[in-house]
Order: structure tokens, then sequence, then C-alpha cells
């Protein structure tokens, strides 16, 4: 085996602060740090970052690594890789975490391939094999019909970690730690790659992902008209309406509300299942869900085996009752 | 004449019944279930509609590569019947589902072996084996560029042109060309073909190579160990709000929620 050691966690920056995801890394990194005896450190990139460093010490970081520059605000493939791959050559990880974010999905393969090991995407468990003290990685297979738990054999170990699957880091300010700037050193004529164009896209309303209420319909909706209803009671609940890929593609709804393995995956307070089955593809999208909600005619469906609560019936005639009981509660 | 390649994985079909599904705990893989054919994986049919679509705009050659253990011809074919003209079916008892190494490198070696190119498409990630990093293994191994995610995918003169999602909106990212792009399922849904085409289909091209005539390695090439495969246990706890009407049973429900305190 190498002589790498230690767990390095790259925290992702949004806004000025650190992603949510950054912190449950950061949580997950010091568990598995401390369980293995070893460092836990930090990667910082962005621009104007160097306030966040404290931040990352008092969640356990021994070392924070902070990349700041101007040209590194927003993610762009090459230069994020360069400098990942600069750190990780510096630093030595035994594990390496990234979140399963759009950075860290596109991120995660190449420092795979370049740095000549293996990278294990959408991991929802990590542990330490007590045996042989290697990263044990659990994560959905076979559109979510299953879970796989596999072991990379070389260094670093590198894990995409699903959002919102670790608990976040505890904070402690009386923490120390060291803070090492390093020059991204990146010679803009060798990049191949430019982002031409770059929309800030307001969203309306609250965004999916961080909903705190989704209401979800399926197939047995029936139609646009259908999914109005939906609306209405994301609307009392300020939550957002979700779908499986069926009313999508049949653009009911667009694309951009699906949930489930080829869509998004959420983790809301309250998930209102109405008219869906409970294919393993969708639910692998909401399954960590707080409270789980399912409405279905079909009192053998799979759904029912995932929810909390389950109302047996036709949607068309529990969703209004569902509505006018809820006006009356919170309206 | 524009030449693109769409990397094509033949896959258990994901929308099976869980009944239907079972896992073989010792081979760490699942059954295939005798019944169902397997399919196309949906994220590699939107690949392939993303390479007609440039098709239907400008001359292209459009090769579909399929890689596997033993590849139905029915399935694989379809991409033909969907208007691909020419597929290559890479075949050999070493491959295997989930050595995303091996994978990568065969293509690679093919798509070399295949002449020049413009662009290389392939899916987000195969729909059994959940990974994603195909399309960027390709391109290491090539040294070229790998734009992830795409929701629109353009071939200009010696430009690749792609919009995709980012965290906060979209972005336009320009490549020179050969580059690899791997597409969402925004990018649309595969058309489907005509009988005509499913005729037409019987007369195009299909080459088959073998690890040995890639001239690639697979022994020692996967750096995972697969230490255990499961279906998830579901809990079953599920507290059926029993009521003689609909508004009974809505009135429970939402009682239910205020407690537990989500609404």
């Amino acid at each position: 085996m190498s002589e790498n050691t230690g767990v390095l966690v790259h925290c992702e920056v949004t806004g000025g602060k650190f992603a949510p995801i950054a912190i449950e890394l950061l949580g997950a990194g010091s568990r598995l740090a401390s369980e293995l005896g070893q460092e836990l450190s930090a990667v910082l990139i962005g621009s104007d970052i160097g306030g966040l460093a404290q931040e990352a010490i008092a969640c356990g970081a021994k070392k924070v690594y902070v990349i700041d520059e101007p040209s590194l605000k927003d993610y762009a493939t090459e230069p994020y890789l360069m400098v990942m791959e600069k750190v990780v050559q510096q630093a030595l990880p035994s594990i390496l975490l990234l979140g399963q974010t759009p950075s860290g999905r596109d991120l995660a393969p190449w420092l795979a391939f370049r740095l000549n090991t293996g990278a294990t995407m959408d991991c929802m468990a990590l542990e330490i094999d007590p045996a042989t003290r290697r990263l044990l990685m659990t994560r959905p297979v076979y559109g979510g019909n299953a879970q796989a738990v596999q072991v990379c054999k070389t260094d670093p170990q590198i894990a995409a970690v699903r959002t919102k699957a670790m608990a976040p880091s505890a904070k402690d300010d009386t923490l120390q730690g060291r803070v090492i700037n390093i020059e991204a050193g990146i010679d803009s004529a060798s990049l191949k790659t430019e982002v031409v164009e770059r929309k800030i896209e307001a969203a309306v309303g609250v965004r999916l992902e961080d909903a705190r209420v989704v209401v979800a319909g399926g197939r047995g909706i029936g139609s646009a008209e259908g999914f109005q209803q939906l609306e209405e009671v994301a609307g009392l609940l300020k939550g957002v309406v979700g779908a499986t890929r069926p009313p999508c593609d049949a653009r009911w709804v667009p694309d951009s509300r699906q949930i489930g393995i080829t869509g998004k995956i959420v983790s809301p307070d309250l998930y209102i299942a109405v008219a869906l089955s409970g294919a393993s593809q969708h639910v692998s999208g909401f399954f960590s869900s707080k409270v789980i909600v399912a409405i279905n005619k079909d009192p053998e469906a799979n759904i029912f085996k995932v929810a909390h609560y389950g109302i047996v019936a036709d949607w068309k005639a529990a969703l209004p009752a569902f509505t006018a009981r809820l006006k009356q509660v919170v309206g | 004449m524009k030449n693109i390649i769409v990397c094509m994985k033949q896959v258990l079909d994901p929308e099976i019944p869980l009944s239907l599904f079972h896992i073989d705990t010792e081979a760490r893989q699942a059954i295939p279930p005798k019944a169902t054919p397997p399919v196309l994986s949906p994220f590699d049919e939107n690949a392939l509609e993303a390479a007609l679509k440039i098709k239907d705009t400008q001359e292209s050659n459009v090769t579909v590569i399929s890689l596997g253990k033993k590849l139905n011809r029915v399935v694989v074919s379809s991409a033909l019947a969907a208007g691909a003209d020419h597929l290559v079916l890479l075949q050999d008892e070493a491959f295997s589902d989930f050595n995303t190494y091996l994978t990568a490198g065969a293509l690679a070696a093919a798509i070399k072996k295949l002449g020049p190119y413009d662009l290389i498409l392939c899916g987000l990630q195969a729909a059994d084996t959940n990974t994603g990093q195909v399309g960027t293994g390709i391109a290491s191994m090539l040294g070229i560029p790998c734009i992830t995610a795409a929701r629109k995918v353009e071939l200009d003169d010696d430009k690749v042109r792609v919009e995709k999602v980012s965290a906060d909106g979209s972005e336009v990212i320009e490549a020179p060309a050969p580059a690899v792009v791997t597409t969402n399922y925004e990018v649309g849904v595969l058309r489907e073909p005509g009988v005509e085409a499913f005729m037409s289909a019987a007369k195009k091209p299909i080459t088959t190579w073998n690890a040995q005539e890639l001239g690639i390695e697979t022994a020692g090439t996967d750096c995972f160990n697969m230490v255990q495969m499961y279906e998830p246990v579901q809990e079953g706890k599920c507290e059926i709000l029993e009521g003689a009407s609909p508004e009974e049973k809505a009135e429970k429900l939402v009682t239910r929620l205020t407690e537990v305190k989500v609404i």
C-alpha cells in the first residue's frame, strides 16, 4: 500500500459561504479520520474565500489548503482539476471526499483517471473496514434496486458523497489548525475548454432540491391539469411539485421536476407521493425524506413499503379532501 | 462530413417490477430475468438522440459502439433503426459491467481504431452501475476535453458547443473538436423508428471486436473489490389512515402531519 495518509475533504463554496455538503463532508471526514487515527484536512477553492478556512478548522480540519484567486470564482473543469491535482499530490491523502453535486460529479472521475485510482460515485454510507482499514463505500446500483458496497484498492480512495447523507459537522471555535495558501499557477493558454456564457437562472420560488415540502405525482395523475391540483397543495405548504419520469416524458411537467436516479435527488421534511407506484428508480431520489406520505388506490403499491403514512384511495377523491382540510389548518 | 461516435450500454431494464429483480449475492451482480430482455441504457438513448439532432442539420456519420460480455443483437441493433449508420460491438468474456477503467480503455481503443472523429457522446451515467465515469475516462485516455451533463450539444466547424445546467443556472461551454460530451435527459427522448427504418437497419454494417483485436490488456485493470451487494430492506411501517370517506382519511392525515410537526 502507498504511504498516503489522512482524509482530505473538498469544501464547496457557494455565494461566499460553505455549501451544506461541505459541512456534511467535514462531519463524515472527521469521523473517518478519528477512526483511522489520522488527520482531517480540507481544500477550499474559489475567490475571496480565505475567511472560511477558520470555519473548516472549527469543524476539525487540522490543515486547510486554500487556493484563492479571482479566476476560480466559478467552477470550471480544467482549472479546478489542475488545482485539485496539485493539492492531492501535496497532501497525499488516503481518502478524498467530494460532494455528489454538479461539480463533484464532474471532478471526481477526472481525478480518479489522472491519479490512477478509482472514484465511487453517489455514496450514501462510508465506514472503515476494521480488518483492512480501507473505506467501505455504499452506493445504489441497478436504479436503486440494490446497494453495492465496494472498496478501492488504491489511494487516494475517492468518494463522491450524496447530499444530506451525512450528519453535518459540529463546530468548535477553540480547535486549532494550519492554513496553507497555494498558488493556482494556471496557464490560461493551456486550457482547452472555455465557459463562454454563464446565466444565473432566477429560480421561480424555492428550488426542488432545497424545498422543505415536495408534492410529487406519477403516471396516475394523467394530465397537466391534474398536476395543477398538486400545485395547489404545494402552494399551501410552501412546497414544490415534483414528478416521476412518465409525467416528464409526457410533458405534463417540465423535465426539471423529475425526481429519481435519472433526475434530482431530494430530501425534504415532508414528501407527498400522489398516484405513483414507487419504482426503485424514483424512490432512490427521495427515500431519505423525513416524513413520506403516499396516496394511491392500489394497497399493494410499492410506495406503501416506503411511506410512513398512507391513504388507500383514488387520488381524485383523496387529494381534494386533503386540500380542503389543509386550507382549514394552514390557510 | 462529421464523424460522431455514441457509446451505448446494454443494461437490465431499469423499469422492471421489483418482484422480477434478484441479486446473485455470491457473484455480487443482478440475475438477468429470463422473461425481460435487456434495454439500451436510457441516458445513452439521450446521447444517440443528441447525435441524430446534429445529423438532422449537417452531414454526419453516426457510429454506435456497445460493449459487454454478451450483447443482444436485437437490442443493440435498435440503435441502427433509430438512425445510426454503423454499429461496433465490443464483446469479450473479460469485460465487466462494473469495471470502469477497462470499459473506458476498450472504448477508447475502439475509437482510435475507427479513425478520425469529431465528437464522442456518452450518456450521463449507466442505468445499472449508476457511476457516470466512462465518458471522462475515454477523454482522459484520448487526451481530449470532456464536458459532462449536457442539455444541448452543437457541433460547429471545429468546435463543440454545449449548454449545461450549473449550480445556480446554466452555462455554455466551448471546446475544440474532438471532445467527449455526456448527455443529460434534457437533450431529449430518442426518436421512435418507423417500419422502414427497421428494414434499412438490417442492411447497415456491424463490426465485432474482442479485447485482443483491440490490443488491450484486461487483467488487473479493476482497482475495486466489490465487497457486497444486497437489496435494501424496506421498513414497511406505513400507517394506513382508515376512514369511511376520503374526507375522514384526509382529516386524520392532516392531524398526523401536524403532530409530527411537518406542517
